[in-house]
């Protein structure tokens, strides 16, 4: 960027409206997939938690390490073993979840009242009818929160995935922007790709929260 | 409602322990049958086993040995959760789930059982109306919007749901205010009166034990079964010094709690009116050796004031005014024990007897309750009970 040229062109972004759509559909596609594997295998977790707590703080131990290592050292420690693929960018994206998403529904299922789930046994719930019947609905506020959490978070981690050659929108950021300093445009792209990640965070975080509004009718209407 | 009656509760030789075999037991070689359709209050000190005792009915705890047997079926010839579904559940929280409408609630073991829609439905609005509140209106409300108490009654409701024949009620009234657990104990009687379950009720209040039981089963520490009869027998004739400590210094007060006025012989009065004559009220209130007061109603047979004989000299007719005000009103169901309260603080001391509209029945006196008091009691066994010395009633 040289003195004198325009910070933002808004004119790329109008000829590149294609490109930014594709970049948009990677970036939820990865974001998306992400979560929803790392939801099942939190769940597979948590379930195995209930039935043998003393694995809480083993689980907790192992996904906690998964989660400090940095994304970037993460792909690169990966790529050896399973290439610059779509499963080495999806082997971190979960990763990155499990630490949120086990401690999460772990302790939503543990804040079910303990009246509901004796009420439930007792009156002749089996342990897997009170599970579904009873503790999840009760535990599905704090479980979606934790998801909401685990989204954000993945948004931003995805834009990393195009040093791999995923796309999304960190491709504009990266490949269209940094990597093309010397261009008029790569400021825009840069930004553009910013902006976009972040709406793009914004807008998952309140749709969640729709969400667990809408399936938790109960905890709104008060007296 | 149809008339489903309870079934036979029987504990034979039960024994609960939680540790090895040398450990102190918390429930020790208990036996007792809790006749169909009757109230069993399992009561008595913390650490007593109570709730032990109770839980192991429907097998939230597994005796270590013994059996438990409804009509005589064993409890553990059903898998558990099957058996659950066929015992009321009650519990102290409540417990009704949050997420659920009063009516779903109430449906829930229906649900387990695979009832139709439709069948639910009706059993639904028909048990709402039963604990009095409108099914139209409670249906489809969330637990987070009704008082406590109606949370209470919805409790009992869902645990009658699928008319089982055992109800087990574990210190249901204990979250409440004095005053709401007072009016949910007489609901749960009225209720009672109309389903006739066998209800097994644990609580730790001995004064809500003689309320609700038909007979009480006084537990000592380490599930000891201290004495098994009912309350009146307990009352009268404590079996040991641990069950008259428990039940209190003040039985003989207890004892009134548990008869009402309407078991009393009650004395007619001499009913005057505005404008009668004073010398044919003389004449009809000589006649009665007992009375030495009249009483003044209104045209609506309402009682307005006594009338003292030493008052009613010369002649013209009663003068509505000269009553002095304030005879204290008892109703048939009232307990003797708030009749005697309201009768020793009025200046005579003769209670009205009056109907739901306020209308004079007869008379009830002190003397009349102290005779009650010194009556034999009749005990679970049969056996008539002498007089005892029950110094706390003088």
């Amino acid at each position: 960027m040289t003195d004198g040229e325009p910070f933002f062109r808004v004119e790329w972004v109008v000829e590149n409206l294609d490109e930014i759509g594709v970049r948009i559909g990677e970036h939820v596609y990865l974001t998306v997939l992400a979560v929803v594997i790392g939801l099942a295998v939190s769940f597979a977790l948590a379930l195995l938690i209930q039935r043998r707590p003393r694995l809480y703080g083993p689980v907790v131990g192992v996904t906690g390490t998964l989660y400090a290592i940095p994304s970037l050292a993460f792909f690169a420690l990966l790529i050896p073993f399973t290439g610059t693929g779509v499963v080495t960018a999806l082997l971190a994206l979960v990763s990155y979840t499990l630490l949120i998403l086990v401690r999460n529904i772990t302790e939503a299922l543990n804040g079910v009242p303990p009246d509901a789930v004796e009420a439930a046994t007792g009156m002749g719930y089996s342990r897997g009818q009170r599970l579904w019947r009873v503790e999840l609905p009760l535990a599905l506020p704090v479980i979606v929160a934790g998801i909401r959490i685990a989204t954000v978070t993945t948004i931003g981690l995805v834009t990393v995935t195009a040093l791999i050659g995923q796309g999304g929108l960190g491709y504009l950021i990266v490949n269209l922007g940094i990597n093309r300093g010397s261009s008029p445009f790569g400021p825009t792209a840069t930004y553009t790709g910013v902006v976009l990640a972040v709406g793009l965070a914004v807008i998952a975080d309140l749709a969640l929260l729709a969400v667990q509004r809408a399936l938790t009718p109960w905890a709104r209407r008060r007296g | 409602m149809q008339d489903a009656s309870g079934a036979v509760v029987a504990f034979e030789h039960v024994t609960k322990r939680y540790g090895g075999p040398d450990s102190a037991p918390a429930v020790d070689d208990l036996s007792l049958t809790v006749p169909a359709g009757e109230i069993c209050v399992l009561v008595g000190p913390s650490g007593c086993g109570k709730t032990t005792s109770m839980k192991m009915v429907n097998r939230l705890i597994e005796p270590t040995s013994g059996r438990i047997t409804i009509n005589g079926d064993d409890v553990a010839s059903l898998p558990a959760v099957e058996l659950r579904r066929r015992i009321g559940y009650v519990i102290q929280q409540v417990g009704l789930f949050p997420h659920l409408t009063i009516g779903q609630n109430v449906e829930v073991v229906p649900r387990l059982l695979r009832w139709k829609a439709q069948r639910m439905r009706e059993r639904t609005d028909e048990l709402l109306d039963l604990i009095g509140l409108e099914p139209a209106g409670y249906r489809d409300r969330y637990p987070n919007e009704l008082s406590g108490g109606e949370r209470q009654r919805v409790g009992v409701a869902r645990a009658l749901a699928a008319d089982p024949p055992v109800m087990l009620m574990d210190e249901p009234f204990g979250a409440v205010d004095p005053i709401r657990r007072d009016r949910l104990q007489n609901e749960f009687l009225h209720l009672q009166q109309q389903v006739r379950k066998t209800v097994i009720f644990v609580t730790h209040d001995v004064d809500e034990a003689i309320k609700m039981a038909d007979r009480i089963a006084i537990l000592r520490q380490r599930g000891i079964l201290a004495q098994y009869d009912t309350p009146q027998a307990i009352l009268a004739n404590p079996a040991s010094e641990f069950v008259e400590r428990f039940v209190g210094a003040d039985r003989g007060l207890k004892r009134l709690s548990l008869a009402r006025v309407r078991e009393l012989d009650h004395i007619e009065p001499v009913i005057v009116r505005a404008g009668e004559d004073r010398a044919e009220v003389r004449r009809r209130l000589d006649r009665v050796e007992e009375l030495t007061y009249a009483l003044l109603v209104d045209d609506h047979d309402r009682p307005l004031g006594w009338i003292d004989q030493g008052d009613l000299t010369g002649d013209g007719t009663i003068d509505p005014g000269a009553a002095t005000p304030g005879a204290p009103t008892v109703q048939p169901e009232t307990t003797l024990r708030d009749a005697l309260s309201a009768l020793l603080g009025s200046s005579v001391q003769l209670g009205v007897v009056v109907d739901d509209r306020e209308r004079v029945l007869g008379l009830v006196s002190v003397d009349a309750i102290g005779d009650r008091l010194r009556a034999p009691v009749r005990a679970a066994d049969g056996k008539l009970h002498p007089l005892g010395t029950d110094e706390a009633a003088k």
